[in-house]
């Protein structure tokens, strides 16, 4: 009789686990994708990413959904390589059936992903750097972070302002530094900037006086520039100062963040670099557009992922899946090709990394205002007005 | 003039950390004819660990002290649990196990610490010393200077107790060793200590000039490695020489020739001597008796 009753119990329970099963499913959630680099060598980028998603989709999610229908969000780790991607991005094709996809946390792993939803036809809105995921346009695909050549830019409007013409470039040889270097030779002509004299460095070496001694040797050099990330240019800004040199100094926005500042220590007085608001969110005045977002999402994630300081990286992540939801309560619908067509016209879309404003022709929507020049003054950041 | 000084500096500069690192594989090297690869992620763990408790509010002498013990502990936990259960095995084998545990002592390392890079105040200060127009840091000296004092210990050490003659018996003979009465395990247990030490303490000498974070090891180790083979591997003083002269090839080739192919360059150099010397510029040729 007990063994009886208990297998009544657990068939009611099974049948009732079903029901409940199945009423999740009639409500349909909206399937998004995210293929990020949450582990390896590019977690720092990816994991502030899924944290973000996660937490704004859970907060999506808590006050009703979109459109009626709540989100459901699928993440994959491609552990930063781009092989593993690809195979992520079918299986979220083939398998999940995500009608959107934000992610791609680097610029390869975007680029191997970028055939899968053109043909599939689904709105993809990478959180990689690279200017080649958006040029030439493709018809499904869009980016949050600003270029590497809008930092170039930044950097020269900058230089000409203070009527500094003539610079040398010293570039670390990782992806990063070498591509940012690429731009910045690419864009110098048109700025008027002319590139004197280059070196560059490994992205592990331990001392780089070499390689300055001869920029310090070169005659005409106004300023310097170093395209370079992680440790390769807080040992490049110490050895500046070691030698004495008395040049305007600017960095990449590749090392914007507190750590530089930690790792160059007093060296670090005075070099000026662009940088995202982000990071300055409490230096930012009252009127600025983007203080209020820069704020709130500071606050967000700081609290919610365990006290983490906030990297712009998840801000692109946040600023991503904001402008998918904007478009897709302006379309009423989470049909994909509606959906797209109204990604492309998002305007005055307040982000963490600037003002968004899209075009059939611009599949970013950013301009140089999205770069603050900020100067370390004291240890710490300070805008240049 | 300047430059030719500011060059040599640089040299000195990053040659003694590599002379440090070779240092710790010569040790090993010599008592049991294995080239640990984990020799790097003792360096690392020497600079993490004293980061770490100094963060954690410890005063950083007393701090340096702990991660030189704590590394100790790791290199003879390794030479007990990984190295001494394969003792039959070839030394490919052997160096595959020093491998796996480079890796696995990183990824420990990623979890028990973090991710980012991390640096400690330099302990005269961060005033450049200027020489005829060019300019070295204190703590590039004091790297030096340990390369130099943990140089004579060895060669102390090694050439002048009867303990350092049972090392070089048992790298000579393992089997003969043991039948005249050495505890050849004691000897492995000791010589993995004691690399560690030097690992640790190279570690915690260099984390001010060059930031430290858990992968720092892996380049370490090659360029040790490279500075060890140049110098004749086993050799305590071929050991540093080699790592200076590397240090040396690369800022010459970085100021002189081209900063995009510095380590091309030096390695390339070190592939010449080794043609011409293939027992590195100290080394001993083997003899086989027969």
């Amino acid at each position: 009789m007990r063994a009886f009753q208990r297998f009544i119990v657990t068939v009611v329970g099974v049948g009732l686990l079903a029901l409940a099963n199945a009423g999740q499913q009639a409500s349909a959630q909206i399937k998004i994708g995210a293929v990020l680099s949450v582990t390896g060598p590019a977690s720092f980028l990816g994991d502030p990413e899924k944290k973000t998603l996660e937490m704004y989709v859970e907060d999506i999610n808590a006050t009703g959904g979109v459109n009626g229908q709540k989100l459901q969000l699928i993440v994959y780790d491609d552990g930063g390589k781009a092989n593993e991607a690809l195979t992520f991005a079918k299986r979220l094709v083939e398998e999940d059936k995500i009608v959107a996809m934000v992610g791609g946390s680097t610029t390869g792993s975007t680029l191997a992903m970028i055939p899968v939803f053109e043909e599939a036809q689904i709105p993809f809105i990478s959180l990689a750097g690279a200017i080649q995921i958006i040029q030439p346009v493709r018809k499904w695909v869009f980016k949050t972070p600003h270029t590497d050549t809008m930092a170039c830019e930044k950097i020269f409007v900058d230089l000409k302002r203070r009527n500094l013409t003539t610079i040398a470039i010293i570039a670390g040889a990782d992806a990063f530094g070498k591509s940012m270097r690429d731009q910045c030779v690419a864009v110098a002509p048109k700025a008027g900037i002319t590139i004197a004299h280059e070196e560059t460095y490994g992205a592990s070496d331990t001392d780089m006086t070499p390689q300055l001694t001869n920029i310090k040797g070169k005659a005409g050099v106004q300023a310097v520039v170093n395209t370079g990330f992680g440790q390769g240019p807080a040992i490049v800004t110490r050895n500046y100062r070691q030698l004495d040199i008395k040049l305007p100094f600017y960095q990449s926005h590749g090392v914007a963040s507190k750590q530089f500042i930690s790792l160059a220590g007093p060296a670090a007085e005075g070099v000026r670099l662009p940088a995202a608001a982000l990071l300055v969110a409490d230096k930012l005045p009252a009127d600025d557009k983007q203080k209020l977002i820069v704020e709130y999402y500071k606050k967000t994630y700081e609290q919610r992922s365990g006290g983490q300081p906030v990297s712009t990286f998840g801000g692109h992540a946040y600023d991503g899946l904001m402008i998918l939801v904007e478009a897709a309560k302006r379309a009423g619908s989470w049909d994909k090709a509606k959906v797209r067509d109204e990604i492309e016209k998002t305007k005055d879309f307040v982000g963490t990394g600037g003002i968004v404003n899209m075009s059939p022709t611009d599949h970013l929507g950013l301009d140089l205002t999205a770069f603050r020049m900020l100067e370390i003054k004291n240890g710490d950041w300070t805008l240049v007005p | 003039m300047a430059e030719l000084l500011q060059f040599i500096f640089s040299g000195l500069t990053v040659g003694a950390v590599y002379a440090l690192v070779a240092l710790g594989f010569t040790l090993i090297y010599n008592a049991s004819d294995i080239v640990n690869f984990a020799q790097g992620e003792f360096v690392m763990l020497g600079g993490m660990t004293t980061v770490f408790l100094g963060l954690a509010g410890v005063p950083l002498p007393i701090a340096a002290l702990i991660a030189v013990i704590a590394t100790v502990a790791v290199g003879v936990a390794l030479h007990r649990l990984a190295i001494e259960p394969a003792r039959g095995a070839g030394p490919v084998v052997l160096i595959m196990i020093t491998i796996g545990a480079s890796i696995f002592l990183r990824g420990v390392a990623q979890i028990v610490f973090d991710k980012s890079f991390h640096s400690l105040p330099p302990l005269f200060g961060t005033d450049p010393i200027r020489v005829g127009g060019a300019a070295i840091l204190p703590q590039s000296l004091i790297v030096l200077a340990g390369a130099v004092v943990i140089v004579v210990l060895l060669w102390v050490f090694i050439d002048r107790t009867l303990f350092g003659k049972a090392v070089i018996a048992t790298a000579t003979n393992r089997l003969a060793a043991r039948l005249v009465g050495i505890d050849t395990r004691r000897i492995g247990d000791f010589s993995f200590a004691v690399s560690a030490a030097i690992g640790a303490v190279a570690g915690i000498l260099v984390t001010p000039i060059a930031p430290t974070s858990y992968e720092v090891g892996t380049l370490l180790a090659l360029k040790g490695f490279a500075a060890a083979m140049l110098g004749g591997m086993g050799n305590a003083v071929g050991a540093v020489v080699g790592g200076v002269l590397l240090g040396l090839l690369e800022a010459f080739a970085a100021g002189y020739l081209s900063s995009q192919y510095k380590d091309a360059v030096a390695f390339l150099i070190i592939l010449a001597v080794l043609f011409a010397m293939p027992q590195g510029l100290f080394g001993r040729a083997k003899v086989d008796r027969v």
